[in-house]
């Protein structure tokens, strides 16, 4: 019960009492001055979480214009619920990936199945149906009770919302470093498929139509999410438990089907979801985009407790709910189609001509603000940014082999990472397979899901290796996305483009800063050579715990189309016999590495280098041997390098080894995480037609005996059964967690 | 021969059997909405999986109520085949159509993999096509499928072969006598967690499942090749 009364016009400005809110002196001058008089209580609300970094972007606006937007495939680009790409024959795909990082700090549990949640109804509110979900998570490392809570618990949140709701959970990645030990990164991406004809749009058009409020009630959970998500983490923000959401899967399965039939109906004009922010974004972005301005009456708005303020309701981010406006008069037919699914539909307001968005509550006006100043004209800001040391310190350094003594036993180490280890103990938590589309399963390179009635699928992925953006942000920034890239390729895509979500530390911080700048350069230049251009994303900044930032870790997803699902390939080998290459050459490179990390439990130096051009004409080859079927398996080198591929690629392959003979040192053969690399495996009969297309190296064959055998120079310097690898890799996270 | 797909709120995995009978199969299928109450229209009655009324209370226990049920429990009674996959089968134990109930996994955690199942019993409307002891690849996905009865329920299940399928090897869920799968005693109602309709491509991993739906549609026709 909020019995307190709301301060004054005149409390909130001798006592400041929009700091609180977020909000600085300079902003809150120009807050009055867009108004002309001082803003109330409700007002001041409106303006903190419009003009919070989460919902203006106004420390990365002058960054996001950097990526480049637009391609001859993109539909929709940055700006609406999700970005859309064409894949031909009328048919599109929509996809965004967004954060939830400091509820899941809070409350994992939650906080991980809100920001699903909230992902699913940014794609289905442009019409658009959900076909499938992939996260991005970083945590702490394991050895601490409280990091495995949170990785525990944030598992059960996406399985819990996904699961319910009825859209598989097919693939992302995982790593662990200390750096996320207070702040976790839980990122959610939701792909769904559309025909061009459906294409919504969050838009309040036509003066004198009716704005409708649909989905769940409104309560007072996540007042003020929105600003919560826009500050740093401390010791006290346990205290900040009421700005978590709480999701109802089984209510967002009513809006979702409920949605879907609505924008096959002609009365539909516009359609937003109420996420950050709920009311307050929903209304006024969608009055701002068409123009125009609109009037509700709170009253009207349906409520789960008594009693609830203006301010409250518009500041709550109770979940499942979305704002839509329909053709005046066709209100009838809109409630019979949601009361089959018993939701609410409830006309609140009407479209307006005068371009503010006014709040009438108990008979009176307690808001009345232009949509514009709330939506588009929240203040911008260029913050300082400067080089840290610890970079140049590191470009300084030159590019040493950690010390190995004994190879096998490294690899068995490196195997049990928990960043590199199976996911298994994760995945088996996800329903996968639900809508029976999925044929490429997670644990492979990206996840392919057919497009039924097609001879079409899309490959899908997230990527990061936040070290390499720590260490270089430029070049690390260049890798997320060719790793994406290549991704896509070994599972016999074409890229189509790339959502991001940029999650870094504090913005006002120069260090920090130009982390994000040198970031957004690298990633942006990527896309320009990998033709993936950005269709929307997500800024997540202040993800600091008591002073300390996490890696600068700005996640892609990827959606890729493979033009027919005999082109899919995925990363186990086949077939004894099959002759192994690897396409690129292998340079010393450890900065960032996992096995620079093993060896010295830090990570330093310089970040693998990366040259977009040869990184483009491989990834060119190789799929076009792909697509002319020359091509048993492909896998790219990541974390753990050359070993680490040739022991996943021999893994569920069901009595399949590898033989190979290497050159060069051996460490730097075997672990080296040089970039723009692939191990691919070929049959016999494919030799020469699979040469004739790609360079690569020839280096053993895939055998009949279920064991890993490398030989350096004609010496083994690894010999052992498959399963001794595998048990390794697919117990370690199990154990780490017992 | 016609089958009806029934959606209760929350189900979802009601698109995966529809086609499975539609494209794989080859037969015909309707959504029908848990509200319906006429299902004398159809040859067969599946129960789709997923989460009816977000699982609340008890996984089934709110769909149990839902109108359509008691047309199902009419069909059930006149012999039609009916089965209930995954949450299909916790309405139907939830219903009384099958003896037992549900208990969360062993492990407290939801669980998706394919496993192996043994055909225990091939002699019923839904196993005609596999033969006794035959181990077929099929997919589960649930939190609660530990199914559990008392000691005069498991032995009179055990007497008139009404377990119909059993998990092969490890046990993923902890249920009594490894149960995947139970017949009612007159053997047209069959549960089980297991999802079939999954797996009725080899795209998709296995083809495994369709012989389940195929021996109900020989059954219908070998039944209506003789009124005809």
């Amino acid at each position: 019960m909020s019995l307190l009364l709301e301060p004054t016009a005149l409390n909130i400005k001798e006592e400041k009492l929009y700091k609180e809110m977020g909000l600085s002196d300079e902003e809150f001058g120009m807050v009055e001055s867009i108004l002309g008089r001082t803003p109330n209580w409700t007002e001041l609300g409106l303006f903190s979480v419009m003009w919070s970094e989460h919902c203006s972007y106004k420390n990365s606006k002058p960054l996001l214009k950097k990526f480049p937007v637009t391609g001859e495939r993109v539909l929709q680009g940055p700006g609406e619920g999700a970005g859309i790409v064409d894949i031909g024959d009328g048919q599109a795909v929509a996809f965004k990936i967004e954060s939830h990082n400091h509820p899941s700090a809070i409350e994992p549990y939650q906080g991980a199945a809100t920001g699903v949640g909230g992902i699913i109804r940014d794609v289905f509110s442009m019409g658009a149906r959900p076909i499938a979900i992939l996260n991005s998570l970083r945590f702490g490392e394991l050895d601490s009770a409280r990091v495995r809570y949170l990785f525990e618990e944030v598992v059960a949140g996406i399985a819990g919302y996904g699961n319910c709701i009825g859209i598989p959970t097919v693939g992302g990645e995982i790593q662990f470093d200390a750096s996320y030990d207070g702040n976790p990164l839980v990122n959610a991406m939701c792909v769904g498929l559309i025909d061009h004809k459906d294409i919504q749009k969050g838009q309040a058009k036509g003066v004198g139509n009716t704005v409708m409020y649909v989905g769940a009630k409104t309560g007072r959970d996540g007042i003020h999410g929105a600003t919560f998500a826009s500050e740093e983490l401390s010791d006290t923000s346990d205290e900040k438990r009421p700005a978590v959401q709480v999701g109802d899967p089984f209510m967002e399965k009513l809006l979702l089907e409920a949605c879907l039939e609505l924008v096959k109906s002609d009365a539909l004009i516009g359609i937003q979801d109420m996420g950050a922010a709920g009311l307050t974004s929903s209304s006024a972005e969608m009055a701002s985009k068409a123009g125009s301005g609109i009037e509700m009456n709170l009253d009207l708005v349906p409520q789960r407790e008594t009693g609830m303020t203006g301010y409250e309701m518009m500041l709550s981010e109770s979940q499942e709910r979305m704002l839509i406006v329909i053709e005046k008069g066709r209100e009838p037919e809109i409630q019979e189609l949601f009361h089959k699914y018993d939701l609410d539909a409830v006309a609140v307001g009407h479209v307006t001509d005068d371009h503010h968005l006014r709040l009438i509550h108990k008979g009176e006006v307690i808001a009345d603000v232009p949509v514009d100043a709330l939506a588009e004209d929240a203040p911008v800001y260029h913050k300082p940014s400067s080089e840290p040391a610890y970079y140049r310190e590191f470009q300084a350094m030159d590019n040493e082999e950690p010390a190995v003594e004994n190879v096998e036993e490294t690899l068995l180490s490196l195997l049990k990472q928990p960043t590199i280890a199976s996911k298994e103990w994760v995945y088996d938590q996800y329903d996968y397979q639900v809508r029976t589309n999925t044929v490429v399963t997670p644990g492979s390179d990206a996840a392919v899901l057919r497009i039924r009635g097609t001879e079409k699928a899309l490959a899908m992925t997230t990527d990061c290796n936040s070290r390499y953006l720590y260490l270089d942000p430029e070049t690390g920034g260049k890798i997320a996305v060719a790793e994406a890239a290549r991704n896509i390729v070994c599972s016999g895509g074409v890229p189509l483009a790339i959502t991001d979500c940029l999650n870094f530390g504090n913005p006002e911080k120069p260090e920090i800063f130009w982390q994000m700048e040198k970031s957004v350069d690298g990633m942006s230049e990527a896309c320009r050579v990998l033709n993936a251009p950005v269709i929307g994303g997500n800024v997540s900044l202040y993800n600091e715990t008591n002073g300390t930032a996490v890696y600068p870790t700005p996640v892609v997803g990827m959606v890729g189309l493979i033009e027919n699902i005999e082109h899919i390939t995925t990363q186990s080998f086949k077939q004894a016999g099959d002759l192994v290459y690897v396409i690129g050459e292998t340079r010393t490179e450890f900065g960032g590495s996992e096995l620079q990390k093993l060896v010295h439990g830090r990570i330093f130096g310089q970040a693998p280098a990366l040259d977009l051009e040869v990184e483009k004409n491989r990834q060119a080859l190789l799929l076009k041997a792909i697509q002319g079927g020359l091509v048993s398996s492909a896998h790219d080198l990541a974390e753990g390098g050359l070993a680490v591929a040739l022991a996943e690629s021999t893994f569920g392959t069901n009595g399949l080894g590898v033989e190979v003979d290497l050159k060069g040192s051996v460490v730097t053969a075997l672990f080296s995480e040089t970039q723009s690399r692939f191990l691919v495996s070929v049959s016999p009969e494919q030799k020469e037609a699979f040469e004739q297309v790609v360079t690569a190296e020839y280096i053993g064959h895939v055998t009949a005996q279920s064991a890993i055998m490398i030989r350096h120079e004609g010496q083994a310097v690894i010999n052992k059964p498959v399963k001794e690898f595998e048990d390794s890799w697919r117990g370690a996270i199990a154990c780490l967690l017992s | 021969m016609k089958f009806a797909v029934i959606v209760f709120p929350g189900s979802n995995c009601d698109i995966d059997m529809y086609h499975a009978i539609k494209d794989e199969l080859g037969e015909e299928a309707e959504y029908v909405w848990h509200d319906t109450e006429d299902l004398s229209g159809y040859d067969g009655i599946l129960l789709p999986g997923g989460f009816s009324y977000g699982d609340y209370l008890r996984s089934g226990s709110i769909a149990r109520f839902s109108n359509v049920m008691k047309e199902v429990v009419k069909a059930a009674e006149e012999g039609k085949p009916v089965l209930g996959v995954c949450n299909g089968f916790q309405i139907l134990l939830e219903a009384g159509l099958l003896p037992g109930a549900m208990l969360r996994n062993k492990e407290l955690k939801f669980m998706c993999r394919t496993v192996g199942l043994v055909v225990e019993n091939p002699d019923t409307m839904f196993t005609s096509a596999y033969s006794k002891n035959q181990v077929i690849q099929i997919p589960i996905a649930h939190g609660e499928g530990n199914y559990y009865c008392d000691d005069t329920v498991f032995n009179d299940l055990k007497a008139n072969n009404q377990i119909v399928f059993t998990y092969e090897g490890l046990n993923p869920n902890g249920s009594l006598g490894n149960i995947a799968g139970i017949t009612n005693a007159k053997g047209n109602v069959l549960g089980m967690m297991p999802h079939p309709e999954r797996a009725v491509d080899a795209l998709l991993g296995s083809a495994d499942g369709l012989n389940l739906f195929q021996s109900i549609v020989k059954h219908w026709r070998d039944s209506n090749v003789i009124t005809a």
